[in-house]
């Protein structure tokens, strides 16, 4: 997949006029958010720029990451991120196995040693020295130590290498860390979502080679062009929220009239991610406009908090032994105060007649 | 874990656990406790205890107009925010969702921006009870510790209710966790401070009532 030459090369070499170029690059600034004129800009860097030499690992993952990104290149716009990089290792997406494949990473990693970006999609294995997820001999924990040390940055795609993913959820029997736990010496980006937005992907490694920088981060090192806002504030049944007309099952009257899904569990109001704008399939659709809530997929944790379908301001308490256990403690320090201040009561009764009984055997002694 | 599922889980049910623990073991050693025995003749045509004690809990529904305007303004004032936090409670879709959660049963909610008007009065009511407290002084003579703190943690829900759903100051899933863990903090207080009034204000007018009834105080 390697090739040498810079971006505008490739792209005249498959008839890509700079209008079209130009026309992604307005795409991207857009929604990148940044100011017109830095679509003219990308445009100029990236014609004149190397293709960007990218490595990507798969780890625990189910592959939704891989095929999210490539369904979304047909047909026009998106495909052209295959002309942005060279991604020089992928294994779903390589023609060649075995040495040859690992053979190709190692030509890639000497010849852009300290300049490519590494891709992973997939939570790392540290449970029994990393066992239970291998490649080429190797676990996912030693081989991302040693791709990762030579990288210029590394980009987590999706929620399992950013947050942990479904392979960290509770019990965690593989020991499941993010990419971050491991990756501590260097820029990690968590493009977050189960899968995530292509565009997000696409328009982080775009920003990255145009302006030779990292963009904007939120707290959770995500681009804030794409994780900035909450689901909840840009969403189209956000009015019926604030009506307070919730769908209280999802084939009632509500749900057929498009009412807002916070009751059926949607837990758009903690999620940041860009699907209630840039959408799905082309801006086809999301998930609550295909009247389904959401499950706050691009999150930490979204796996273990409590039920999907449980309302997001329901307590997750569940724990009906330990309130149960409280009333019995309750009624039986009740009773025990009661007890004891019979006792106390009872004794003081006895001294107070005793000392009555003694004063009149005193008067009656001569 | 994040604040948030930490406010969702371990915190909201310790603080209902100590919530139950501690109105249990309360209500338990109060009514348990051995009463002494009224050597006193009750008055000729007295009502029943019943009747002494349903309208000992109605007259003090109201001030007498005796005791002059400050305490109808107390009073008033103490209706408002009352009024205002079940309102709150009790109408705001959100919190219907806990509370069906916890009993079972559900009613419709009211919109946000009544609710959002609710609490908003309800914060200037609680305001203005302060200030009677700090400027009064025979208000400011009997208070105690106890009285502050209890205004301080029905308070803290409330603002910090209103900041989450107007989405004021940081983000919103924080607001919330703070929210949650203002409630938490609140159950955690109200069996041992002055809101275990919620269940005692039966008791004590009712008791009031009874023993007004068998003397013939008029109340």
């Amino acid at each position: 997949m390697s090739e040498t030459g810079t971006i505008g090369e490739a792209l005249i070499a498959q008839g890509i006029s700079r209008r079209s170029l130009l026309k992604y690059t307005g795409y991207l600034a857009s929604i990148l958010a940044l100011p017109p004129m830095a679509s003219r800009a990308m445009a100029d860097a990236l014609a004149s720029a190397k293709r960007q030499s990218v490595i990507w690992l798969s780890f625990q993952e189910c592959t939704g990451c891989t095929e999210s990104l490539t369904r979304s290149f047909n047909p026009t716009i998106e495909d052209m991120i295959f002309n942005l990089i060279s991604l020089d290792y992928q294994e779903t997406l390589m023609a060649s196995a075995g040495t040859a494949a690992e053979g190709a990473m190692q030509a890639a990693r000497t010849a852009n040693k300290g300049k490519y970006v590494l891709v992973v999609d997939g939570s790392v294995s540290t449970g029994a020295g990393g066992v239970y997820s291998t490649n080429a001999g190797k676990s996912n924990l030693e081989t991302l130590k040693e791709v990762a040390a030579d990288a210029m940055a590394v980009l987590s795609v999706g929620t399992c290498a950013a947050f942990g993913g479904i392979p960290m959820a509770k019990p965690n029997p593989t020991g499941a860390v993010p990419v971050s736990e491991i990756i501590t010496d260097k820029p990690v980006i968590n493009i977050s979502g189960c899968p995530p937005i292509p565009e997000a992907i696409a328009g982080t490694v775009a920003y990255i080679i145009t302006f030779g920088k990292l963009p904007d981060l939120d707290h959770l090192n995500r681009p804030k062009a794409f994780f900035g806002d909450s689901i909840h504030d840009r969403c189209y049944r956000r009015p019926f929220y604030d009506k307070g007309q919730f769908a209280k099952s999802f084939d009632d009257e509500g749900a057929r009239n498009g009412w807002c899904l916070y009751e059926v569990g949607c837990k758009g109001p903690v999620t940041y991610n860009a699907c209630a704008t840039l959408k799905w399939n082309g801006g086809v659709s999301f998930p609550i406009q295909s009247g389904h809530g959401c499950l706050g997929c691009s999150e930490p944790g979204f796996w273990d908090r409590g039920g999907f379908y449980k309302p997001l301001s329901a307590a997750v308490m569940g724990n009906r032994e330990i309130i149960g256990g409280a009333a019995v403690a309750g009624v039986a320090a009740g009773a025990a105060s009661v007890a004891l201040a019979r006792k106390r009561r009872a004794a003081a009764l006895a001294a107070q007649a005793a000392a009555s009984a003694a004063v009149v055997t005193q008067e009656k002694t001569p | 874990m994040t604040l948030l599922d930490f406010a969702r889980g371990p915190a909201l049910t310790f603080a209902m656990a100590v919530f139950v623990l501690g109105v249990l073991w309360r209500l338990i050693s109060l009514l348990g406790l051995p009463w002494a025995s009224d050597k006193t003749a009750r008055r000729i045509g007295a009502p029943s205890d019943v009747k002494a004690a349903i309208t000992g809990f109605v007259r003090h529904m109201w001030v007498p107009k005796a005791m002059g305007q400050t305490s109808t303004f107390a009073m008033i004032n103490g209706y408002i925010f009352h009024l205002g936090l079940a309102i709150i409670v009790f109408g705001f879709a959100q919190h219907i969702l806990v509370l069906q959660g916890l009993f079972g049963v559900h009613w419709p909610g009211l919109p946000t921006s009544v609710i959002s008007v609710a609490a908003i009065v309800t914060l200037a009511s609680l305001v203005a009870a302060l200030v009677r407290r700090v400027t009064s002084p025979v208000m400011r003579l009997i208070s105690t510790v106890n009285d502050y703190f209890t205004w301080a943690i029905t308070t803290a829900p409330v603002l910090t209710g209103l900041l989450a759903v107007s989405h004021l100051g940081a983000r919103y899933e924080t607001l919330l966790a703070i929210h949650m863990l203002t409630i938490a903090a609140l159950l955690i207080w109200f069996p041992f401070g002055k809101l275990m009034h919620a269940f005692l204000v039966f008791l004590t007018r009712a008791e009031t009532g009874i023993s007004y009834g068998r003397r013939g105080v008029k109340i």
